[in-house]
Order: structure tokens, then C-alpha cells, then sequence
């Protein structure tokens, strides 16, 4: 049977790490977003070495598996570049699962770029503005909208991938989880309550999800 | 004040047309017609780089551009010196009526944010959408969609309006509105270049009408002496065909 008693006691201990995982889940969320834009925008428009330089990029971050990549940072890197000796796990969590997760937005965003009709893009040349404008003003904003339903869902997996921070000491809510277990050797109720906390928030998110796609909508309603 | 010479477009290995010149007045408005295909369409989409001519001339007001050493800042110069109305619109789908017009304004003409939208309510009101002005594109009607587009065109202030079949892709019961905006502009002495199939149009608004057919400008008169008495049998057969269901006459 479960010990719903010890359960209810570790509740308020377990949501205490909550901040630190959203926080570390947001920020990477939102440089992950800044770059997985620059990378679409260099390989839509073929920018000359850059692109290359982007194709390899987007090519070992997705060909590798998430945990080797935060290793790497983690314990692999510092052996190469002195400064990094002291990179603390937290950020190289955050820095593992912007690059990783920059590589897939990167060819969803790109895919919603090209899927914007060609007459914009002429439109706003033939109005005299730069390349930037037209990405910034006209491009951009549209294919975040067509890419938002599979963004949000990468961002419910950045969610869930911040767990593996606990495998570089990172303390948050799985780093936590696994410690209270260890010593109440209750790890049924202990690791359930983590997974049923982790499921409650992206079921808040998913909500807010199509909320914000509703929002987002708006202007292509008829 | 604005020329084109000897301009050449190549797509591969197809020559488009080669070594075309043409020029225009301030205020005049020209018709290209003929067939499809002829490369009407890319000759104007020249003009303003949208395509890149492989050689020739292009000015248009204080600008003169060699399409061979033709740099990007050369060719933003010359689009913001012209202005362009497009077959299917190519409104932006995540901006107003207003915003839609008013946009070149503060991005590339750096106008206060107030001015410009002021400025496009004036451009509403004169192409007759002021109630659609917060209106997106997808709920407008294709008709109310170019005038918004030809509004567009009408904020860069640009030495000349380029009009790229602008009724072709629009239902039959929206021209009229569409036309009778072109001809208000025409009445303005707005310098035009339009390429379209509307003959009517053509009689009653251009001042000079070009018959181009596979790559070159065969004939060029105004209305009244090309849609008469054309004197290419080129001119004479596509005319007749063009006309026939039309109604309109020829001798």
C-alpha cells in the first residue's frame, strides 16, 4: 500500500524545488527560441558559411542524445578550456538544453517560415525594406504563430528534461525527489508524487497553450 | 525621368527579352498588353529588382542603376523609389488595413509612428476602406484586399506605381472597384506602368498602350491609334482574338 502520510509530508518539500526547475526551464525556453530564430533565419536565407556552420549544428544536437550533450558541458569541457572548471551544474544544464533543443525549434521555425507565401516577402522588398526588416517586421512574427503549438511542446519537454540536471548534482525537483527517497527508501510514493508533479504542470501549460493560441489566431479569422 | 536600356533578363539559358528600352514622362501612365508568357510581367519586376536583369540601365527619378554593378544599396534606392501593386496582393497577413499602408512609412521612411497612421487614414479614406481600417487582410474581400494594396503603393510616394496584372486573380464583381481606384489615381497624374489584360481600362486610361509579344516591345502608340489601327499583324491577330468576346471593334 502507499503511505499517503509521508506522501502529503513530502509535498510542500518537493514543491519547494519547483522554482528552480520552471526557472531553469524558462530560461533556456527563451535563448533557445532567440537562437533556434537566428539559426532558421541564416538557413532560410543561405547565408554563406553560416549556414554550413548552422547545418552542423543543428545536425550534432539532434544526433546526439541530450544526457551525452549535458556531460559534455558538464564534465568533458572543462578538461579543454580552463575558465569552464568552475561552470556550475546549473549551468550547464541551462546551456545543454538551450543548444539541444535551438536545433529542433531552429527546422520547426524554419519549416514555418517557408511556409509563408512568397507575395509578403515581395511585398516588403518592393517597399524598400532591408532583408532584416522584412525578417523582423513580417516574417518572423507569422512563423512564431504557425510554429507556436510545436514550440510550446518543445517547451513541455524542456520541462521534463531539466530532470536529467539531477545526474550533474543540479538540486531540483527529480535531484530532490531521488534524495528523499534515498533516505525514506519510500521510492514508489516518492517518485510517483514527482511524476504527478511534473504532469499537473504541463497539464496547466497545455491549457495555457491553447489559450494562447486562440490569442495568436485572431487575426487570421475571418 | 524614368528609362530603361537596353535591360536583358535571362532565366537560365531562356532569354526573357533582351536589350529593352522604354521610357516614360512624369505622369504618364502606360498599358502593357499581350500575351502571357511574353515576359511583361518580369519586365516590370525589373524595374525594381524583384528580378535581377542580367544587364542593361534602369533609372527611375535621381536614381540609375547598372544592373551589372547593381549594389544592394543601390537596388533599396530604387525600390523606394517605385512602388508596386501585386497580382495577388501580397498583403501582410499579421498587420491591419492601417497597419498594412502605414508599415513602409515607419520602417523605411522613419516616419513618426502618429504621422504615418494619420497619414493612412487620409489613404484609406481615398481608396474608400476608412471602416475596414483595423480590419486583417483574411477578412477582407479580394477586392477591398488591392485596394488596400494599391493603398500601400500609394503611402511610399514613389516616382512611379508598377501594377502587375492587379485584377487578374480578382472575381469578376470586385474589378470595377479596383479599376476605378486606378483611374482616380490617373486623374492625379500618378506615373504608372500597368501590365493587364483589361482593354477597356487600357483605352480609357493610358496614354501610351506597348504591344509586347515573346520578349520584345512590338508596337507602342497611343490608345486610340494601337486599338485601331495597329500596324504589326502581330498586334492586329492578338487584338482581334483579345477583342472579339469583348464586343469592342476593330477594323
Amino acid at each position: 500500500m502507499l503511505n499517503l502520510g509521508y506522501m502529503w509530508e513530502l509535498l510542500p518539500v518537493l514543491l519547494s524545488y519547483l522554482p528552480l526547475t520552471l526557472q531553469m526551464a524558462t530560461i533556456a525556453m527563451l535563448l533557445a527560441l532567440v537562437l533556434a530564430c537566428l539559426l532558421a533565419v541564416i538557413r532560410v536565407t543561405r547565408v554563406p558559411v553560416l549556414n554550413g556552420l548552422s547545418l552542423l549544428f543543428i545536425s550534432f544536437f539532434r544526433g546526439t542524445p541530450l544526457l551525452v550533450q549535458l556531460f559534455l558541458f558538464y564534465y568533458g569541457l572543462p578538461q579543454l578550456v580552463e575558465a569552464l572548471v568552475s561552470i556550475n551544474g546549473i549551468t550547464a544544464a541551462v546551456l545543454g538544453l538551450t543548444l539541444h533543443f535551438a536545433a529542433y525549434m531552429a527546422e520547426s521555425i524554419r519549416g514555418a517560415i517557408l511556409g509563408i507565401d512568397r507575395s509578403q516577402t515581395e511585398a516588403a522588398l518592393s517597399i524598400g525594406m532591408t532583408q532584416s526588416q522584412l525578417m523582423r517586421r513580417i516574417i518572423l512574427p507569422q512563423a512564431t504563430r504557425v510554429a507556436t503549438p510545436t514550440l510550446m511542446n518543445y517547451f513541455i519537454d524542456i520541462i521534463k528534461a531539466t530532470s536529467l540536471a539531477f545526474t550533474l548534482g543540479v538540486t531540483e525537483l527529480m535531484g530532490a525527489t531521488q534524495k528523499e527517497a534515498a533516505s525514506s527508501f519510500l521510492y514508489l510514493e516518492a517518485f510517483l508524487l514527482a511524476a504527478m508533479i511534473y504532469w499537473i504542470v504541463v497539464e496547466i501549460l497545455s491549457w495555457g497553450q491553447r489559450r494562447l493560441e486562440i490569442y495568436l489566431n485572431k487575426a487570421y479569422q475571418r | 525621368m524614368i528609362s530603361l536600356e537596353a535591360v536583358t533578363k535571362r532565366f537560365g539559358q531562356q532569354d526573357v527579352f533582351t536589350n529593352i528600352d522604354l521610357s516614360l514622362e512624369r505622369g504618364e501612365i502606360i498599358v502593357i498588353i499581350g500575351p502571357s508568357g511574353t515576359g511583361k510581367s518580369t519586365l516590370l519586376r525589373c524595374i525594381n529588382f524583384l528580378e535581377r536583369p542580367e544587364s542593361g540601365r534602369i533609372t527611375v527619378g535621381d536614381v540609375s542603376v547598372d544592373a551589372q554593378q547593381a549594389s544592394r544599396a543601390d537596388i533599396l534606392k530604387l525600390r523606394r523609389r517605385t512602388a508596386f501593386v501585386f497580382q495577388n496582393y501580397g498583403l501582410f497577413a499579421n498587420k491591419t488595413a492601417l497597419e498594412n499602408i502605414s508599415e513602409g512609412m515607419i520602417v523605411v521612411d522613419k516616419m513618426p509612428k502618429e504621422q504615418a497612421h494619420a497619414r493612412a487614414r487620409e489613404i484609406l479614406e481615398r481608396i474608400g476602406l476608412s471602416d475596414k481600417a483595423d480590419a486583417y487582410p483574411a477578412a477582407l474581400s479580394g477586392g477591398q484586399q488591392q485596394r488596400v494594396g494599391i493603398g500601400r503603393a500609394m503611402a511610399a510616394n514613389a516616382d512611379v506605381i508598377l501594377f502587375d496584372e492587379p485584377t487578374s486573380s480578382l472575381d469578376p464583381q470586385w474589378v470595377d472597384e479596383v479599376l476605378s481606384l486606378m483611374k482616380q489615381l490617373a486623374a492625379e497624374q500618378q506615373t504608372m506602368m500597368i501590365v493587364t489584360h483589361e482593354m477597356q481600362f487600357a483605352r480609357d486610361v493610358a496614354d501610351r498602350v506597348i504591344f509586347m509579344d515573346e520578349g520584345q516591345i512590338i508596337e507602342q502608340a497611343p490608345p486610340e491609334e494601337l486599338f485601331t489601327a495597329p500596324k504589326d499583324p502581330r498586334t492586329q491577330r492578338f487584338l482581334r482574338k483579345i477583342l472579339a468576346p469583348t464586343g469592342l471593334s476593330l477594323p
